[in-house]
């Protein structure tokens, strides 16, 4: 009987002990929400004040703008074909600079990754330094770089390129040296046993390991990157962003235009967004 | 002889086999470098050289680390005034000046250069002495410029016409037209960054800083020095650190409301869009074609549309990175949603648990940790994208970056916003990245 009493007791107090913590992490989950809560309202609120239109003004609105392109889109639709053929070459700008940058900020990020990678580092002591550039390139956002190239270099192409690139080369890396992280060091070992150089042994050891999660990753970044190359566009470097800005500070009267490049943005997104996710798909199933 | 027969079949298979690598990777190398070949005519590379402008590209650098002081006469009113960087802001007060200009008189001003040089304002003559060339005078008169050089040729330092006369050195430039005579000075490190000259404590060392600090001796009546000197630099109009530090915030507040918001909205929708959660086709099929539209429209083509809705500010750029993510988000999370443990659910409902509940405990813990770390990673890249997105509707950082290169010769500022920006974003990876690890490996079921 005893024992009974006694073995009751201590699973009163491993119940009341699980009780407790239960509370415990209840009042921090309570805590937590409510602060969340708190930033959130109170961050809506500064966020409201500092814009120039409120948002209940603005709520209203909100489709006046959408509603005048296309009423006069539709009233002007026979344009619209040729307006989509005229941006063509633009778009095809865009997508050359998110293409090119994607390519050359991948053989970038191999590099930097493999140089960053334990075990595969050519310098084993630089591995720390290699780590913290690609967190600087990275952390750079486009529009930096690509301002300042346009000050130097004008216009153009090149200037989104560079900086999508940069960004690039410091993004995929971190994510290729995730994957060099899992490659298997026989095939590196086995070559360099019969005297290959560092380049050899990379290009033949590691890369046929790592190419399919390589391509996979370069292809999602591909996707990024148009939406990146978009914007810099209308920031001020070549391509359809720049069309696009144009035709809209010119207003209305040329909505016909701005509706012509939603609509080529829009497909060329969703058309690339399809593919590389076919691909990926592909590329992961079978790795 | 049969066993010849089955090898050759395995043999040609082989072959094939290895050409068809062989074509991969050689083929693979070359389609690259035909596209960049074609990119580098395309792009214009070769052109690139004609309009790079390398003189733009060394403002911007000596810009970054130096900066320059003005001392101007003007030849018409007879008066000086010194600026740092020639701006209305940063005009030393009528009657002090910087030590290496020495005011002899109202009319005659000496003004010490870098390597011994030294130029002398005397009435509308300069005379510029520079060592190991000689004496440069230049007089400012009713007709024109007259100018006497020493024996020699010219230097290509110095340009002369009847109406200019242009000497730069590595020791500063002197300007003289008929209407102001103008020597500028270049200093190292960023001008008036705490304190401009009206404050009381321009000039003093950290040192002196520090005990004024705690000193009970008031350099501004009213006002402890410490708060003075906050208020000094808080309200510095040159750099105008409450502006930055306010548009910094503003980006943050864009990332932070757009993440958040986006997963707020996201996940009731998530569940509406899930297989195994949202018993009518129709409504999956709508709402999973909404998230592909909301994303394949582009941050960019919302922040245009709602730009026009709200007006410039900071809520714009949230709303327009909340309802991008909303997309991103919805596909991830009703992803997430479809690969679920059903046996959780099940279990939960065995000890009697309403449907409520039953997401509650049966769904939610399985489902946080990928939204936490979606949420986190996520918090980090919008901020980059508040960056830009600010720069397009006129809010945060962004903007002020882009301001600041419009005008095209405050560098300096350029290198300031450039550095914040670098640390703002890695500051925000270093904070997410943590979280991510926190919240992750300590929730062990979100009870």
């Amino acid at each position: 009987m005893s024992d009974l009493t006694a073995e009751q007791a201590g699973v009163g107090r491993v119940q009341d002990a699980y009780m407790a913590m239960t509370r415990r992490k209840r009042t921090y989950g309570a805590v937590m929400l409510i602060v969340f809560v708190a930033l959130m309202v109170s961050g809506f609120r500064v966020a409201d004040g500092r814009n120039a239109g409120g948002f209940w003004n603005g709520i209203g609105n909100i489709f006046q703008f959408p509603r005048e392109v296309l009423t006069e889109a539709v009233a002007k639709v026979a344009n619209l074909p040729g307006l989509m053929w005229k941006f063509l070459p633009s778009l095809i700008e865009t997508v050359n600079i998110a293409a090119a940058s994607t390519l050359l900020g991948a053989l970038g990020a191999i590099l930097l990754s493999l140089l960053a990678t334990r075990g595969l580092a050519k310098w084993p002591r630089l591995i720390g330094l290699f780590r913290r550039l690609m967190d600087v390139l990275r952390a750079v956002p486009e529009i930096v770089i690509a301002l300042v190239l346009i000050f130097i270099l004008g216009g153009g192409p090149v200037p989104a390129m560079i900086a999508i690139a940069i960004h690039t080369a410091g993004a995929l890396g971190k994510l290729f040296s995730e994957v060099n992280e899992n490659a298997s060091l026989k095939p590196v070992e086995g070559l360099q046993s019969v005297g290959a150089t560092w380049g050899q042994r990379m290009w033949l050891g590691v890369i046929p390991q790592v190419a399919p999660n390589y391509l996979s990753y370069a292809l999602l970044r591909f996707e990024i990157n148009i939406r990146a190359s978009a914007i810099l566009g209308f920031v001020g470097s070549g391509g359809i962003g720049y069309d696009l800005k144009n035709a809209f500070s010119w207003g209305q009267g040329r909505y016909d235009e701005v509706a012509a490049i939603f609509l080529l943005l829009f497909g060329t997104i969703v058309f690339f967004d399809q593919i590389s996710s076919h691909y990926r798909n592909k590329l992961i199933g079978e790795g | 002889m049969s066993m010849m027969t089955d090898v050759t079949p395995t043999r040609l298979d082989a072959i094939r086999l290895f050409r068809r690598k062989r074509l991969v990777t050689f083929g693979f190398p070359a389609v690259i470098l035909a596209y960049f070949i074609y990119i580098f005519f395309a792009f214009d590379i070769p052109g690139l050289a004609d309009r790079a402008r390398m003189d733009n590209a060394k403002i911007l650098v000596a810009d970054s680390y130096s900066y320059k002081t003005h001392v101007t006469r003007d030849n018409r009113v007879g008066s000086l005034t010194i600026a740092v960087e020639g701006e209305n802001k940063g005009t030393w007060p009528e009657g002090t000046s910087p030590d290496w200009v020495e005011i002899e008189s109202p009319d005659r001003t000496r003004i010490e250069l870098k390597n011994g040089e030294e130029v002398l304002i005397d009435g509308n003559t300069m005379r510029y002495d520079v060592p190991g060339y000689g004496l440069i005078e230049a007089e400012a008169g009713r007709r024109g410029i007259g100018l006497r050089l020493p024996e020699g040729e010219v230097p290509d330092w110095i340009s002369a016409s009847d109406t200019r006369v242009d000497i730069t050195t590595a020791a500063g430039r002197v300007t003289l037209t008929r209407a102001r005579i103008e020597v500028m000075r270049y200093h190292f490190g960023w001008e008036l960054f705490w304190f401009t000259l009206d404050s009381p404590f321009y000039g003093k060392s950290p040192g002196d800083l520090i005990g004024l600090a705690f000193s009970d001796e008031r350099l501004v009546a009213g006002k402890s020095n410490l708060a003075a000197m906050a208020h000094d630099v808080w309200t510095n109009r040159m750099w105008q650190h409450r502006d930055v530090i306010w548009a910094i915030f503003e980006t943050i507040l864009m990332a932070f409301l757009g993440t958040m918001g986006a997963g707020i909205v996201a996940l009731p929708l998530a569940f509406a869009a899930a297989r195994n959660f949202s018993p009518f086709m129709a409504v999956r099929a709508v709402v999973r074609r909404v998230f592909d539209f909301v994303r394949g429209v582009d941050a960019l083509i919302w922040t245009i549309i709602l730009a026009r809705a709200f007006g410039p500010g900071p809520l714009t750029g949230a709303l327009a990175i909340l309802i991008t993510d909303t997309g991103t988000f919805g596909k991830l999370f009703y992803e997430a949603l479809e690969n679920v443990d059903k046996r959780e659910i099940e279990g939960v409902q065995s000890t009697g648990a309403r449907p409520l509940q039953r997401y509650r405990f049966g769904v939610i813990p399985q489902i946080t940790p990928v939204l936490l770390s979606q949420l986190l990673y996520y918090l980090e890249s919008n901020t980059r994208s508040a960056t830009i997105i600010g720069a397009i509707t006129g809010g945060g950082i962004g903007l002020l970056l882009t301001q600041a290169m419009i005008t095209q010769k405050d560098w300096e500022e350029v290198s300031y916003y450039i550095i914040l920006i670098l640390v703002m974003v890695m500051v925000m990876d270093t904070v997410s990245g943590w979280l991510r690890r926190r919240l992750i490996t300590s929730d062990d079921g979100g009870h």
